[in-house]
């Protein structure tokens, strides 16, 4: 038998530049030479973090078997133990179980903050990407207007309306966000409006109905999931600031800026409660920016 | 060229317009809000209509807004509801604090992204990944824990900075460096692709080939063009450094905008907030729009369009 599988230290060896210069080799498979490059360790790390975050929004009891609201005060302020993998709290409350289950509280706040963003800006950067001169420019300015307030602020704004708490910051960043999304689906409306199949659809007689409907809005929304994506890492930091700053969620909800501002009094003596919900923002935002930008690298050039 | 600057000017003006009347509708959407706060916990009958017409809510919806525009021309915002003092006392008493933060932070955060962009555009893999990867961690970092990272380091462990106040240069070390490093991560990232794609160019070749060195084609060249991308980033990060300010400010305990902002949305104190919101809203349209015009002088290429 002369046909043989190349084994697989033979496929490094062919994609080594010094042994073949780039161009040189043949892709041996497709799927060998794409699987490594879809999912880099840094991706699939990050799914996997996001996946157990998924986990932990939903099952938060399956992780740990601490109650994240009472705690013994007699065992108030132990640093980080094999009981107590992340140390207790001020109240001796268990901070790894309050960080696990402040997961539900950020992702929630955060997706519900992004879905009022992207309704809002889905409709309106349409309306903007239509032929028509004056919507677009009045929907531009209504952009123009809502990013020049810097976004802690305009947030801050509609909590003095609409008062504390998770739906209002949830609006008040969704609000906020509604430019960002705006302005990409309307440049997004623009390129497939343009697109020759769109123009097809004209000769062959469709109507204007019939054209947006099946061609213009699903092109239209296949970018959605990939905007979405790169975005939810901000929301999520913007949500964490404005609770931070006691306009979410009140104490003693576990949300991760919640308890960094509890962790601000007692940092003095004890480090554990104001680095472990930080750095569970920080990986979150980091996995999303991540498996984002992957997302995006994938469909660039394919999204007309 | 001229027509171009003049037609920036007129948007931004239209968005300044449109901000303020945004901000008018904001204050009044809610019917009897106003009274009921300035009332309080009083309660008799008339109270509400003595607080409606001295402070003028009895009259009809236009003449009160025309009265908002103009008072807001004057620079006028109005009497804070809790402190019961003319807002632009209230904001203009703690603007400097802020305004300090602000923009040490900005120039902290340039500074740190321009070195980095400098120093690792274009250069080997490692280096470029171990930047790449040090600019989405700080861009990933929220403002707030950052700054209690550095109060745990710099304050408590290791005592070279005071924990909280705003007396001497020592308590603005650590809250501008908060400040600074998300921008500078998001900066640097913008900065180091422009960059990349201009050492692509051919006249680099060219300057190269005239025997100047690495580091000089790359301060006095390079970052010249690259700089322009980023000058659009520079509105938006006007607008990021104040509300970031704002939560810096409450992780430090400094006196500032923040502290005024933070309690007026406590207290419902709206005119106090939306004096603070539209100033911010007029810095960032200011800022931007002196930014586009001066894109327009410094790059020739535009000119000619």
């Amino acid at each position: 038998m002369n046909i043989q599988t190349r084994p697989l230290a033979d496929l490094s060896v062919a994609l080594d530049p010094q042994v073949n210069p780039p161009g040189a080799v043949e892709p041996v498979t497709t799927a060998a030479v794409i699987a490594p490059r879809l999912l880099s360790p840094g991706l699939a790390i990050s799914l996997a973090f996001l996946f157990v975050l998924l986990l932990a929004a939903t099952f938060p009891r399956a992780f740990t078997q601490f109650d994240p609201l009472i705690g013994d005060y007699a065992l108030g302020l132990k640093p980080p133990s094999w009981e107590h993998l992340f140390g207790t709290d001020r109240l001796g409350r268990d901070v790894f179980a309050r960080t696990i289950h402040g997961t539900r509280y950020s992702l929630l706040i955060g997706l519900g903050g992004m879905a009022i963003s992207l309704a809002f800006g889905i409709v309106l950067g349409i309306l903007a990407g239509q032929r028509n001169r004056f919507l677009d420019e009045a929907t531009s300015r209504v952009f123009d207007v809502l990013s020049s307030f810097p976004g802690v602020l305009l947030a801050m704004l509609v909590v003095t309306f609409l008062g504390q708490g998770m739906l209002n910051i949830a609006i008040a960043v969704g609000i906020a966000g509604i430019p960002k999304f705006g302005r990409v689906i309307r440049a997004q409306t623009q390129l497939v409006r343009d697109a020759d199949y769109v123009t097809h659809a004209v000769v062959y007689g469709l109507g204007r109905w019939q054209i947006f409907i099946r061609h213009v809005l699903p092109n239209v929304l296949v970018a959605v999931p990939v905007i979405a994506t790169v975005y939810i890492g901000n929301t999520i930091l913007a949500v964490s600031g404005l609770s931070f700053l006691g306009l979410g969620p009140q104490p003693p909800t576990p949300e991760w800026g919640v308890m960094l501002a509890e962790s601000r009094d007692v940092l003095r003596v004890a480090w554990w409660p104001g680095v472990f919900p930080g750095l569970a923002i920080t990986l979150t935002v980091i996995a999303f920016t991540l498996v984002g930008n992957a997302i995006q690298k994938r469909f660039e050039g394919r999204l007309a | 060229m001229w027509s171009r600057i003049i037609s920036r000017l007129l948007t931004s003006l239209v968005v300044a317009w449109a901000s303020v009347t945004a901000a008018f509708l904001a204050l009044h959407a809610l019917p009897g809000r106003i009274q009921d706060i300035l009332a309080g916990d009083l309660e008799y009958p008339g109270l509400r209509e003595a607080i409606a017409a001295e402070w003028g809510l009895d009259r009809s919806l236009p003449a009160q807004y025309l009265d908002f525009l103009l008072r807001i021309l004057q620079g006028d915002f109005g009497t804070s509801y809790v402190l019961r003092q003319p807002v632009t006392e209230v904001v203009g008493s703690q603007l400097m604090p802020t305004v300090q933060l602000a923009l040490l932070g900005g120039l902290l955060a340039i500074v740190i992204a321009v070195g980095l962009a400098l120093l690792t555009a274009g250069r080997g893999r490692i280096s470029r990944q171990i930047a790449s990867f040090l600019e989405l961690v700080f861009a990933s970092t929220p403002v707030f824990w950052l700054g209690i990272l550095l109060l745990m380091a710099f304050s408590f462990t290791l005592r070279w900075f005071p924990v909280s106040g705003a007396s001497g240069w020592q308590s603005i070390v650590l809250p501008s460096l908060t400040l600074a490093l998300p921008t500078a991560g998001l900066l640097a990232q913008v900065l180091r692709e422009a960059m990349e794609k201009t050492l692509d160019q051919p006249f680099v070749t060219t300057v190269r080939s005239r025997g100047v060195g690495e580091l000089v084609i790359r301060a006095r060249h390079v970052l010249r063009h690259a700089l322009l991308p980023a000058v659009t980033l520079g509105g938006w990060l006007i607008g990021g450094l104040l509300g970031g300010a704002v939560i810096t400010e409450k992780v430090f305990g400094r006196p500032g905008l923040g502290t005024v902002t933070l309690g007026a949305v406590l207290t419902h104190d709206v005119p106090v907030v939306l004096a603070v919101v539209l100033l911010a809203a007029f810095i960032h349209v200011a800022a931007s729009t002196v930014l586009d015009i001066l894109y327009l002088l410094i790059d020739p290429r535009l000119r000619a369009q």
